[in-house]
């Protein structure tokens, strides 16, 4: 356990000194200048345009940040050996990992705290507080596939490009579902092998596009039981990977 | 210049005409004026809503409105009203529709519609305008009932259309069962057979939204003050008008 610890607590450290900070800070500067422009030429819902846009901007943000700082932080210390001289310390692989798993999961949590503050300027308290929430619970899941991808693959460019492609798959799916199922389609062989393709696609990636909705913000926060089994399916996923991650790394000779 | 930089003089002279030049080009490309006229005329087609939710990656609220902004910029350039006239209507119609059914909770797209798109003397364009503001209204009515009392006041004041105003009168009185809907707006009806000008009831309908804090937004507010403003000065002016042909 307090190998774990002292693993996030560098984590931690290291994103304070590698710049994230700073980043996050220049993402919120960003994003209020993005609303100060558009409420300039809006003519009406100025204040929901604000809000909506810039928190799509920041959910974006602290997704890609949070991302590309654990593929970085990963893979640079697996080229310099790092894991290899940690694991010769009296600390396991399951501990390294979920350390390290740890520190970027509060990494995201911090950003997603950072980059729900500036929205209380447009959205009420509650409605900004669940969106954090989720915000941070989508974070935990973008930590833990970075981390799978990143250990896996051992290399940047593929490990953010798999994460990239599997949180974007997930924020679509149900477009393209929806669209897959559309009335117009004709009921041919390939378009139902095509359908269920993606009605299979769907069963292995988490629901996205109804997590962290701009939507609260504007027109109320969702109801107790919808927020909760969200929030269980953002959680059972994140649980899938870590358990992938685990697996993968336990059966690596180094 | 910091110790890990080379003098200035160690570029060759050809690498600084080749920077020299490829800036040139793209200045000399970005000053040239864009074809203003070509862009309010082709306004692209819409995509249809499934299109845009899948552009927006779940983003559906915040996409809705910046397509909004998109569409609008292709009439509100430098304040001027009058390319308003020059759009497809058909084209920009289609693009309200997708917005709104994109998010449908967004009151942007009829905004646009009753107050921007309908203020174009062109009777054939707001006749299309008013009754895309009818269809929608028939979808959520409780929600979306002062458009409907906007468009019946275009038709009765711009369009000098009573029966169609009535139409849009009755169905507002008809269709709307929340108790969100002010007197005014139940009793349409008897407000379009009033014998009053169009600042008059501009005033009262503004002035009763106004009165509810049903306008809330600080741009629209503007925008609508805006509109009263006009329409009075426009109000002030026509009696001179009449007087000088005289």
């Amino acid at each position: 356990m307090r190998s774990i610890a002292a693993l996030a607590r560098s984590i931690l450290i290291e994103a304070r000194r590698s710049g994230l900070p700073w980043l996050a800070l220049g993402s919120v500067a960003l994003a209020l200048g993005l609303a100060g422009f558009l409420s300039q030429v809006a003519i009406t819902e100025s204040l929901q345009l604000q809000a909506a846009v810039s928190a799509a901007f920041l959910r974006a943000c602290a997704v890609f940040v949070l991302m590309t700082y654990v593929v970085t932080s990963t893979v640079r210390e697996a080229n310099d050996k790092g894991i290899e001289l940690v694991l010769s310390l009296p600390v396991s692989r399951a501990s390294y990992y979920l350390g390290k798993l740890c520190g970027f999961m509060l990494c995201g949590a911090a950003l997603a705290a950072c980059f729900a503050l500036p929205l209380l300027i447009w959205a009420p308290p509650g409605a900004v507080a669940l969106w954090g929430v989720s915000l941070a619970i989508e974070t935990l899941l973008v930590a833990a596939a970075s981390l799978f991808f990143s250990m896996a693959l051992g290399q940047v460019l593929p490990s953010i490009a798999a994460t990239a492609g599997l949180y974007l798959l997930a924020r679509v799916i149900s477009a393209v579902q929806a669209i897959a199922g559309g009335p117009l389609a004709e009921p041919t062989l390939t378009h139902r092998m095509a359908q269920w393709t993606v009605d299979a696609l769907a069963l292995v990636l988490p629901r996205l596009d109804a997590a962290t909705r701009t939507d609260w913000l504007l027109y109320g926060a969702p109801s107790a039981l919808e927020f909760g089994k969200l929030l269980a399916g953002l959680g059972i996923y994140t649980v899938l990977l870590i358990a992938a991650g685990l697996f993968d790394f336990k059966r690596r000779n180094l | 210049m910091s110790a890990r930089e080379r003098p200035l003089s160690a570029v060759p002279g050809w690498l600084w005409a080749f920077l020299a030049a490829s800036l040139a080009a793209q200045l000399t490309l970005q000053a040239v004026p864009s074809a203003h006229r070509n862009a309010v005329e082709n306004l692209p087609p819409a995509p249809g809503p499934l299109t845009l939710r899948l552009a927006s990656f779940g983003e559906t609220a915040a996409a809705a409105r910046l397509a909004m902004i998109y569409v609008q910029s292709f009439d509100l350039r430098a304040g001027n009203d009058i390319p308003f006239r020059r759009l497809n209507y058909t084209r920009l119609l289609a693009w309200l529709r997708t917005i709104l059914a994109t998010d449908p909770r967004s009151q942007y797209p009829l905004f646009a519609a009753a107050r921007v798109y309908a203020e174009i003397p062109d009777p054939v364009k707001v006749r299309e305008v008013l009754r895309f503001i009818h269809q929608e209204f028939l979808a959520e009515p409780n929600r979306r009932w002062q458009w409907l009392a906007q468009a019946a006041l275009i038709a009765k004041y711009r369009l000098h259309d009573l029966p169609l105003a009535l139409r849009y009168a009755t169905a507002l009185q008809r269709d709307t069962t929340t108790e969100n809907v002010p007197l005014w707006a139940k009793h349409m009806v008897v407000f379009m057979l009033e014998d009053m000008n169009e600042l008059q009831a501009a005033k009262i309908m503004l002035g009763g939204l106004l009165v509810r804090g049903d306008i809330r937004d600080p741009a629209e507010r503007r925008f609508l003050q805006n509109q009263l403003d006009k329409l009075e000065q426009r109000r002030q002016q026509a009696p001179a008008g009449e007087g000088q042909k005289r």
